[in-house]
């Protein structure tokens, strides 16, 4: 489904990612894990444009996203991204953060979408909340509403960018239980994380990032039990 | 003659002049809003070409007196091609190009004032970056823009005394008309004031009421 052949990123002569190769099949629930500054935050921007590369391949469900005919927009609609400070737009109550897109870029009127909307606040348990400004949720509260505002578009791949950093311990657990559904619905998830507990419990496969390159992939029970990588090892006695 | 009988018979000629400046500075400020918000989002956008022509455009407009684009548009501009603008139309226009530059730079600093954040998020949904300006980043960037746009427009009203350089009646130019023929400097230029500082009050007040509307 995801196809990423020899990616490199640049910031001017900072050179992020440097090598990158992997392959993401549908209904995988991959986890990227490494220190920080390894490239895990533009590895995943890269996936839907949010950074131009400068080397290498990204395919998506066939298309090329780096060709420059491509419709971005297009691609977008079908790639869900959940980032670590919510983004909620703060002049929109949850319901209009919810149906702005699909109201404007799908045929749909505006009834139909806030019928999907309810569908997902029930789904991440928010229902109360359809008529609040952002400013008024609490974190946990705010990411739910950020990951129903994703799925609004019926994407079949979400990106997550430490989605549970931001928040206060007693608030991880709420958004990971959402993500976790996601992940047994069948949802093709990229989730970058510090929360070894999900990586090991949820996802199908680990990567593990260091210095712009993948140091080791594989299943979370390998990964977590008997990492290969003397850099793996090193990392993961540190974080765990 | 005291102040009593000189304000009354002064006060339709003056009013007459209100009356032109105020014309004159709703349509500026409204195309100076317009051409401003043009400028104002090339400027933060990735156009080469466009944003340099802004820059220019910008740097032209701050960088001369108002006066000399005045004199510029009305005279200048009529001997080296072939149209003639009344007077009125060419105060306007240089009013409405002088505050366009200004509030460009307003608005680009209000866009420029949103968490980038904002527009990622909207573009990750799939939104173009138009539609993300247009629906996310311009509603939160304007209420900050506000009080600095209400600020040029008090500004740009002001300026258009200058026009009495153009022989155009406005405010300023019917006190001094005034004053040719009673020679009351003192009285006449103190109502003048008092003229501008009402209109000026009152769009202040219009806007105030404008910015709690919105912001509930
Ligand atoms: N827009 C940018 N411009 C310049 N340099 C950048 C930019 N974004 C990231 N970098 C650099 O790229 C490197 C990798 O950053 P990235 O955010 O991908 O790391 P990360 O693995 O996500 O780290 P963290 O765990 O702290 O989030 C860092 O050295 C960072 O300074
Ligand atoms: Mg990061």
């Amino acid at each position: 489904m995801i196809s990423v052949k020899n990616l490199k990123k640049s910031f001017g002569i900072n050179e992020v990612l440097k090598d990158i190769n992997c392959e993401i099949k549908r209904n995988e629930v991959v986890c990227v894990i490494g220190p920080s500054g390894s490239g895990k935050s533009t590895f995943l921007r890269c996936l839907n444009k949010l950074e131009e590369i400068t080397g290498g391949h990204i395919n998506i469900e066939e298309i090329e996203i780096s060709d420059r005919k491509v419709n971005i927009n297009r691609i977008r609609q079908n790639i869900g991204m959940v980032f670590q400070s919510f983004n909620l737009f703060p002049h929109l109550t949850v319901i209009d953060n919810i149906t702005l897109a699909p109201i404007m870029l799908k045929k749909i009127n505006k009834k139909q979408a806030e019928e999907i909307a309810y569908d997902l606040l029930k789904k991440v348990g928010l229902i109360e909340k359809v008529n609040v400004y952002p400013d008024k949720l609490s974190g946990g509260q705010k990411q739910r509403v950020a990951i129903a505002r994703s799925l609004a578009m019926q994407p079949s791949i979400m990106l997550f960018d430490e989605p549970t950093s931001a928040l206060d311990p007693e608030m991880v657990g709420e958004v990971l239980n959402v993500m976790k559904g996601l992940a047994n619905e069948g949802m093709t998830m990229v989730v970058v994380t510090h929360e070894m507990g999900f990586a090991r419990e949820v996802s199908n496969r680990v990567i593990f990032m260091e210095n712009g390159y993948i140091v080791e992939e594989g299943e979370p029970s390998q990964i977590f039990t008997a990492p290969q990588n003397e850099r793996t090892k090193r990392f993961l006695e540190k974080v765990l | 003659m005291n102040f009593w009988e000189l304000f009354k018979v002064s006060l339709p000629a003056l009013l007459e002049g209100a009356q032109m400046t105020v014309r004159i500075i709703t349509v500026g400020i409204v195309v100076a809003l317009i051409i401003g918000l043009v400028i104002g989002v090339i400027n933060v956008g990735n156009n080469k070409v466009l944003k340099a022509f802004a820059r220019v455009y910008i740097g032209l407009v701050r960088g001369t007196p108002l006066l000399v684009q005045v004199f510029f548009i009305y005279f200048g501009l009529p001997t080296v091609l072939d149209f003639r603008l009344s007077a009125v139309t060419a105060g306007t226009i240089a009013i409405a190009i002088n505050a366009s530059a200004y509030m460009a730079e307003i608005i680009r600093a209000g866009i420029l004032s949103i968490d980038n954040g904002q527009m990622e998020a909207s573009r990750s949904l799939g939104l173009s970056y138009f539609q993300s300006m247009r629906k996310v980043i311009l509603p939160q960037a304007i209420k900050r823009m506000v009080p600095p746009l209400v600020n040029q427009s008090i500004i740009s009203l002001k300026d258009t005394s200058i026009l009495s350089a153009i022989g155009i009646i406005e405010l300023t130019s019917s006190g001094q008309i005034i004053i040719a023929s009673t020679f009351k400097a003192f009285e006449v230029w103190i109502m003048v004031g008092f003229i501008y500082l009402i209109v000026i009050e009152i769009l202040t007040l219009a806007t105030s009421w404008l910015e709690r509307r919105w912001t509930v």
